[in-house]
């Protein structure tokens, strides 16, 4: 099998399949989203309501840690028996692994602020919920935004793995070529989820790269 | 106006219970529009006692007046909103403009937009700022002086009676310091506010304070004063330790030229003659005069010797006085004045630059004799 022949049998089983690819694009894009925005919610708010506590701080950390080191096939798998199949496990899985980057970089950024702005703050007569919405978190909002950022290329890639429970997604393409190799068309197939995944991780994080840009006070760039 | 603005009354202060308090029965009035100072060793609780006035820091102990309120159980933050706080950090929030950080309590006690506006442009108007150039700016672009000015123009916007200052001027190189403290007094003078003010510079302290209260630990006051009575009568041995051994010098900052006797000294009128010059020196029983030109404007020291030594015309004779003082100045200012010139006097002329007389050593000895405590 020689490169040129390849990618143009490969161009065909794409240009067939527009349809497909637009179906799996969206619904991987749709994992994505959702679960980044759930899980910066909710580890920011974990993160804001135990920073002052060294216990629970740590804790928060452990737990989110060990989820990372759960093998990807066995979290998506183990939620089946309570959720069923289908895009709830896909979901549950992908949120508690977005988890850890979004809450160390919020901790993290949190932590990072000069004492000083803080204490000049209160002295101002900020309250302290004025204080973190209108000091901390546009001060730390470049950090946790890096953490939105790893988490979301996190999701990009392993919403693949949504296949392998219903979920969807581009995964479907490496899937459905794995399980005909080598059959005409089986290497085409994975090809098409490898590049689809790589352009989406791009797009995404060009679109985070430029929120960045435009989120961000002048000051603090 | 010299009635009691902020009252502190029995405060105590303890982190851990049981344990030695860090602020034992505090008792301190500072007076509506008095600068007051509080200076003392690290660690004396300073910095303590100023955030227990706006309630940083809550007292476990005691009652706090504001202008006669009690304000020890209201809301900290509304307290604070009313206080002026500056710190040595100055704590500029670097993700607002200048602009927006001056605005900070105005926006807070929910002014209106045009207010606010040009309230700002007032402000740092007052602290040497042009507007123009610098509402737009972050806090990153701004070096360490101009920051502070913006600190003190942010700790004013809302025009509060009271003013807390955390060794505001610490972290500044001298010769900026310097400047922002004359800046201060200056604008001090205008705006009369209560200041409380913390340091552990005793110069800076006998500098900007109508009364210093020197801090032992656990914020015991050692000595509440005029920087004037502290320097001539400390009250005990750690009042003197700290003022250090030159507290007669540091008291030379507080006196000003017109405080002493000048020293008349035989005056020359250019143009003159070489012959009346000596004339005149000699019957004056002097060693030096001084030629002044038509204007009274002093020009060179002459002394017999120069003049005998050259044929020069007379104003090319002697040497040039290169030093003048006012009236205005402090006796420190007199007294490098005279380190400085060739004869050991000063010579103090008026606002433009008219002969008023000479500030010698002894002057100024005498002065310092006769205010200096007997040991």
């Amino acid at each position: 099998m020689n490169n040129e022949s390849f990618f143009s049998s490969w161009f065909d089983y794409a240009a067939s399949r527009t349809d497909l690819i637009q179906e799996g694009v969206l619904t991987h894009l749709l994992y994505v989203v959702l679960v980044v925005t759930s899980a910066t919610i909710f580890a920011v708010t974990v993160a804001v309501l135990t920073r002052r506590n060294r216990f629970f701080k740590e804790l928060s950390l452990a737990i989110t840690s060990v989820f990372l080191t759960i093998p990807s096939l066995a979290l998506f798998t183990i939620f089946i028996p309570i959720v069923g199949l289908g895009f709830t496990p896909s979901f549950i899985a992908l949120f508690l692994y977005s988890l850890l980057p979004i809450l160390r970089n919020t901790i993290t950024g949190l932590e990072s602020i000069d004492p000083n702005i803080l204490d000049s703050a209160r002295g101002m007569g900020y309250t302290r919920n004025q204080i973190l919405f209108k000091i901390e978190f546009p001060l730390a909002w470049p950090v946790i935004l890096a953490g939105i950022r790893v988490a979301a290329m996190l999701t990009v890639g392993i919403a693949a793995i949504a296949t392998l429970v219903a979920g969807g997604g581009i995964g479907d393409f490496i899937k459905s070529g794995l399980a005909r190799l080598p059959l005409p068309n089986s290497l085409e197939a994975i090809w098409t989820g490898v590049l689809l995944s790589i352009i989406l991780a791009f797009a995404i994080d060009s679109f985070l790269r430029i929120l960045k840009r435009i989120s961000t006070s002048k000051g603090i760039l | 106006m010299s009635d009691v603005l902020i009252k502190l009354e029995n405060i105590e202060k303890s982190y851990t219970p049981g344990e030695p308090a860090a602020v034992r029965n505090l008792n301190l009035e500072v007076m509506r529009g008095e600068v007051l100072v509080l200076v003392g060793p690290s660690g004396c609780g300073k910095s303590t006692t100023l955030r227990l006035i706006n309630r940083l820091i809550e007292p476990t102990k005691g009652k706090i007046y504001l202008n006669g309120e009690d304000v020890t159980d209201i809301n900290g933050s509304q307290l604070r909103r009313r206080i002026g706080y500056v710190i040595q950090q100055v704590g500029l929030f670097p993700h607002k403009t200048i602009a927006e950080n001056i605005a900070t309590v105005p926006k807070l006690l929910g002014w209106k937009k045009e207010e606010i506006d040009k309230r700002v442009d007032e402000l740092l108007e007052v602290v040497s700022m042009d507007p123009e150039v610098f509402k737009d700016r972050y806090p990153k672009e701004l070096s360490g002086g101009q920051a502070q000015r913006v600190g003190v123009a942010r700790a004013l916007a809302a025009n509060p009676d009271v003013l807390l200052m955390d060794e505001p001027f610490g972290a500044i190189d001298p010769i900026t310091r310097d400047r922002l403290q004359n800046e201060f007094l200056r604008l001090q003078q205008d705006l009369k506010k209560t200041i409380v003010f913390v340091t552990h510079d005793i110069d800076e302290a006998i500098k900007m304070g109508d009364r210093i209260a020197i801090l032992r630990e656990g914020s015991e006051i050692a000595q509440l004063d005029t920087p004037e009575n502290i320097l001539t009568e400390p009250a005990d041995d750690f009042v003197e330790s700290f003022l250090g051994s030159g507290a007669i010098l540091k008291g030379l900052t507080l006196k000003k030229v017109r405080d002493i006797q000048l020293q008349p000294i035989t005056t020359l009128k250019a143009p003159v003659l070489r012959d009346k010059a000596i004339q005149s020196i000699n019957e004056n029983n002097d060693s030096f005069a001084i030629l002044l030109d038509h204007n009274d404007h002093p020009l060179r020291w002459l002394d017999e010797r120069a003049l005998n030594r050259t044929n020069q015309p007379i104003e090319k004779s002697g040497r040039p006085i290169a030093v003048f003082i006012q009236p205005e100045d402090t006796l420190q200012d007199a007294l490098s004045a005279m380190l400085q010139s060739s004869v050991g006097m000063s010579v103090v002329v008026d606002r433009r630059g008219k002969y008023l007389g000479c500030c010698t050593i002894e002057s100024l000895a005498k002065l310092l004799v006769h205010e200096s405590p007997v040991k």
